[in-house]
């Protein structure tokens, strides 16, 4: 909530002189994706937890998911309010850097827990995962181990549309980067699995919890929140021999802040303990830097894929066109 | 005096002209046959139906600049003379006050005039639950409270009984004569207008003709009328 | 036109009808403009936008004439009929029209999807799986959504003849058949085109409906291809062409209803209640009682199973549900009052001289690209206060003119028939100003304003409030709250608020739609 009425009244009123009120406070505002400030996503604790330490007055902004943060940053341009952009992705790096709004971090080299060597000077990781196909062990005992194993047989899937999804476009590019030359062909094999195409990861997953589709694209991480929320061990990820796409969820600083230095803080804050700590059982992604404790009971069940198949940022945003071009047309027939 | 002055109506093809005046507190029937624009001739007088040509004038007063609520006239219609959501208090208090804000002493007037029309302790009846005699004195309470100098009627009473309508053209004599009015009445009836109006308009062939009394009228009349009359 | 002079506009009346329709203009084309203008270079469109705009033409006409074809005979039934609870269903039936799009979805598979209840049926009995993705399920989706809208205004339509003219042709004897010749018909006539375009248009701005049910790409419609200009390309200016293609196929789909229709002209009567003599042959109940069961089924049963699976978890909602629903109640009352309040004017004015036009602005909200109008209204407003804090106040504005276009199309025809029935009694006693909004035009508008209340209430709750650009801590709508519940696995709390929201829309709908005709006049 953001300071009301009512306390500036009791300011007035107290005769004592009080502790530096909320507003005289430097305020670092932080644009991030709507569930990242959802009550039960990692905004509440982090916000908390950083607070307690860094005399601001820490503000998220929620505009949308990563895309459409990017959108409106790009808006608004240097005139945005914003200090740090937290949840882009590996994919939207390359475009982000390119709006020349963002400026280098001063945290130096760190080691990340990633399956990637990470080292770039402007976008700081906090969590990871690889995007994997989900399904109900009761439901499907045998699920397949490939692209090309889910092609040839009539297992039903939920996708989501790249220009729409975060995850989507991570499919388009995991199916680009394990199959080079021949994404068309798979894309044209998959499309009778294809049970339908949603605009949003909340749309296909809610079809695959009412048991419309065997499998849905989500993420590996998927099942543990079933496991530890809700005593369900029935969920899983499919493991694919191809290897899995990663996301890595990154923050970066604007340039145009007024407060760097506090924006440098927060950075370093969200690489460490405090907040890491936080990341598996609020986002269900893998902390970027795990914490001294492990990662909780349950994340242990998770599979962990043999290959992570990733295309650096640049590389990306270039293939991205091409590949979505294929399938369309796969997918138009 | 309401004067018709090179007063000319265009409607489509259709067009009239009238040319004559009606003196004051006079009760006057507009006769002839069925389209030949009676109705058309009140439609001009209440403010409805612009005038291409010519001036109506009531008192030396050109009417065309007034809106047909503030002319100096009350209009009775064939029907839809009554709102029927509101009650016959309302549709009566209408008369007096537009907004209906009415005080002590109107609310008293508005239940005289009920009184006078006949339907006292029926005020708080809507227009559904009277029968079509009674509709038709509400209408009347209302114009007499409005008091206007001109009372206009097209056929309100067509749809009653020769015995009803003759009970209501009765009141609206007595009404008139009680506050001095002047009387535009549509008939078609040769018998209601004897009975109502000592002078009688013809409107046929695209005119309107300068009052004559209603009896010479009915006893010798032109070719055009007496083909309606069935002469 | 003769009655001109006594149009039921006043001076002031027909100015303050303008400038509403100034505002509209300004949300809607102005906030195009303002993206327009901000594009970075000029694109055209592609290929996949105009298959986008085909796909969009052919699932839009197809389901607001289906939507039609079945709403006939439903609205014929209930305008035939009086029964116990007919009131309470009439209401019920609406729902589908004012629900978060997700919950609708989700309680369609669950009668029409690969698991659902038709499907079990057809399985344990042998035959073959019906699929509901594809096109069909497009158009079983938006036949769900709109057969209550379409009913809805077609069984206005029946109301609007007066009782007189059925007693007149029960007096002549005439049966079922000739009552639709002579009475129905022409009201159909009159009343079918309008009830298309708006059906037709809803469909045309239709977002993840027609790409979750339509099965892959092909099904993209305009308003989704905005999105993706927008979040995928930040290509504003395809955006801004995409939604200014979107604006000429209403006003082209809106021109060509106002050519087709022709006013039916009954008149006014004198509100007694309708009795159909016409209609009391047994073959004729039985066919309006089937009629009335199936729409039921088809429209009650997905809401059922909406609420079977939510009302278990209701009392277990976090905290900020309810706070949420709080405020979205708040915000949909709220909007429902601005909406009424530019509603009436620019009826009014619409009854007037250029009525037409004015008409014509009221309802382009309704060709209005949300995100287009967020984005644009943020550019325009982002230079003077900070978008955040506007989140609620722009919310309830951009709610209201939304809902204007459904509140007008209540409000017209009632505003005609007054115009065409009483306009002359109202002049010649010189019934002006705020005594004939009192005495005449609020008391016989009763019932289309509480209806229009009602939807505009109704939408407003269930709008999930788009405007991702304006969020700020503290602002989210039920909806919005929803949406976030199933975004976080928490498909349990997500029923559950989808009961409280579905709950709280058909309140709200049903107190004012009730309060609208609590009494007839008689």
């Amino acid at each position: 909530m953001r300071p009301i009425p009512l306390m500036a009244l009791a300011l007035v009123a107290a005769p004592v002189a009080l502790p530096a009120a909320a507003q005289d406070l430097p305020v670092l505002t932080v644009y991030t994706y709507d569930s990242f400030t959802a009550e039960w996503g990692p905004g509440p604790l982090v916000e908390t937890a950083f607070e307690a330490t860094c005399g601001c007055d820490l503000q998220f902004v929620a505009a949308g998911d990563g895309a459409e943060l990017l959108s409106r940053l790009r808006l608004e341009g240097e005139q945005t309010e914003a200090d740090i952009v937290l949840g882009l992705d590996t994919n939207l790096m390359a475009a982000a850097a390119e709006t020349g709004l963002f400026t280098n971090h001063a945290l130096g080299e760190r080691d990340y827990d990633l399956p990637v060597v990470w080292d770039d000077p402007m976008f700081v990781p906090y969590d990871w995962g690889y995007f994997a196909f989900v399904y109900d062990k009761t439901r499907l005992p045998e699920p397949p181990a490939s692209f090309e194993a889910l092609a040839a047989s009539d297992i039903s899937i939920v996708i989501q549309d790249p220009r729409a999804s975060t995850p989507g476009l991570g499919l388009l590019l995991w199916v680009k980067a394990a199959y080079p030359d021949r994404a068309a062909e798979i894309w044209e094999a998959l499309a009778d699995n294809i049970l339908t195409v949603t605009p949003g990861w909340t749309e296909a997953y809610a079809l695959f919890t009412e048991g419309e589709a065997d499998m849905v694209l989500s993420y590996t991480t998927s099942p543990a929140y079933h496991l530890i929320a809700e005593g369900d061990d029935s969920k899983a990820a499919a493991s694919f021999t191809e290897g899995h796409y990663l996301q890595v969820e990154v923050a970066a600083r604007l340039a145009s802040t007024d407060e760097p230095d506090l924006a440098d803080r927060f950075l370093a804050f969200m690489v460490s303990e405090e907040f890491q700590k936080v990341i598996p059982e609020t986002n269900w992604m893998y902390p970027a830097v795990t914490p001294p404790g492990g990662l909780p009971a349950g994340f242990d069940t998770l599979i962990t894929p043999e290959r992570a198949l990733i295309y650096p940022a640049g590389e990306a945003a270039l293939i991205r066109d091409e590949a979505l071009a294929e399938w369309q047309t796969a997918l138009s027939r | 005096m309401l004067v018709f002055e090179r007063a000319r109506i265009v409607q489509g093809d259709f067009t009239m002209a009238a040319d004559f005046a009606v003196p004051e507190g006079a009760r006057v029937a507009v006769i002839g046959p069925s389209g030949a624009g009676k109705s058309t001739l009140l439609a001009a007088v209440a403010g409805f139906i612009p005038l291409a040509e010519g001036r109506i004038l009531w008192a030396g007063q050109d009417l065309a600049p007034l809106a047909p609520g503030a002319r100096p006239l009350s209009i009775l219609f064939q029907d839809q003379n009554l709102f029927p959501h509101l009650t016959v208090l309302q549709n009566v208090g209408l008369g007096l006050r537009p907004d209906l804000r009415l005080d002590r002493g109107q609310q008293a007037q508005v239940a005289a005039a009920l009184e006078r029309v006949g339907l006292a302790g029926l005020g708080a009846r809507r227009p559904a639950q009277l029968s079509g005699g009674q509709q038709g004195r509400v209408a009347l309470a209302r114009a007499l409270l409005r008091a206007r100098p001109l009372l206009l009627l097209d056929e309100p009473f067509a749809a009653l009984g020769p015995a009803l309508k003759a009970e209501m053209l009765d009141l609206v004599a007595e009404i008139a004569a009680e506050t001095g009015s002047t009387v535009l009445m549509v008939s078609h009836e040769p018998a209601d207008a004897r009975r109502f109006a000592p002078l009688s308009v013809l409107v046929a062939e695209g005119r309107a003709e300068p009052p004559l009394p209603t009896a010479t009228l009915l006893d010798s009349p032109p070719p055009a009328l007496a083909a309606y009359l069935g002469h | 036109m003769a009655d001109r002079a006594v149009a039921l506009s006043g001076r002031l009346g027909t100015a303050f009808g303008l400038a509403v329709a100034g505002l509209v203009l300004c949300l809607t084309l102005g906030t195009l403009a303002a993206v327009a203008w901000r594009a970075e270079a000029a694109s055209g469109l592609g290929p996949a936008d105009w298959a986008a705009v085909r796909f969009t033409l052919l699932q839009a006409a197809l389901s607001a004439t289906i939507s039609l074809l079945l709403a006939v005979p439903v609205a014929r039934a209930f305008a035939r009929r009086r029964f116990r609870g007919r009131s309470v269903l009439i209401a019920l039936l609406g729902a589908p029209f004012i629900l978060p799009v997700i919950v609708a979805v989700l309680g369609l598979l669950a009668v029409f999807g690969r698991s659902g209840l038709l499907n079990d049926a057809l399985r344990a009995v042998g035959l073959p799986e019906v699929s509901i993705y594809g096109l069909q399920g497009v158009l079983v989706a938006h036949v769900f959504f709109n057969l209550p809208l379409a009913t809805r205004l077609i069984l206005q339509g029946w109301a609007a003849i007066p009782a007189e003219r059925f007693r007149l042709a029960a007096s002549l004897g005439l049966g079922a058949a000739e009552v639709g010749r002579f009475l129905e018909r022409p009201m159909l006539r009159a009343v079918l085109p309008g009830a298309w375009v708006a059906v037709f248009v809803v469909c045309l701005t239709s977002f993840a409906v027609a790409l979750t049910l339509g099965g892959g790409p092909a099904a993209t419609t305009v308003e989704l291809a905005i999105y993706q200009a927008f979040r995928f390309d930040f290509d504003l200016s395809r955006a801004a062409l995409l939604a200014a293609v979107q604006f000429a196929l209403c006003l082209a789909a809106g021109g060509l209803a106002g050519w087709v229709a022709r006013p039916a002209g009954f008149g006014a009567g004198l509100d007694r209640p309708a009795d159909r003599w016409d209609a009391r042959s047994g073959w004729l109940r039985a066919q309006d009682a089937g009629v009335i069961a199936l729409v039921s089924l088809f429209l009650l049963l997905p809401l059922a199973l909406v609420l079977l699976r939510g009302v278990p978890q209701l009392a277990a909602l976090p905290g900020s549900v309810w706070a949420a629903a709080v405020r979205s109640v708040v915000v949909a009352l709220t909007s429902t009052a601005l909406c009424l309040a530019l509603a009436l004017p620019l009826a009014i004015a619409a009854t007037g001289r250029g009525g037409r036009w004015i008409e014509a602005a009221g309802m382009l909200g309704l060709a209005t690209s949300s995100l287009v109008l967020a984005t644009g209204l943020f550019l325009l407003l982002r230079p003077f206060v900070r978008p955040g804090d506007l989140a609620l106040p722009v919310t309830v504005l951009v709610n209201a003119v939304m809902a204007l276009p459904f509140v007008l199309r209540a409000l017209l025809p009632a505003l005609r028939d007054l115009q065409a029935g009483y306009g002359r009694l109202a002049a010649s006693l010189g019934l002006r100003g705020l005594a004939r909004l009192r005495l005449l035009t609020l008391p016989r508008l009763r019932a289309p304003l509480g209806f229009g209340a009602g939807l505009a209430a109704a939408l407003s709750m269930g709008d999930l409030g788009v405007i991702a650009l304006f969020a700020d801590q503290g602002t989210e709508t039920l909806p919005l709250q929803l949406y976030r519940l199933m975004g976080a696995y928490r498909m349990d709390d997500a029923a559950g608020a989808a009961v409280l929201l579905l709950g709280l829309s058909l309140g709200l709908f049903w107190a004012f739609d009730r309060g609208g005709r609590g009494h007839a006049g008689l």
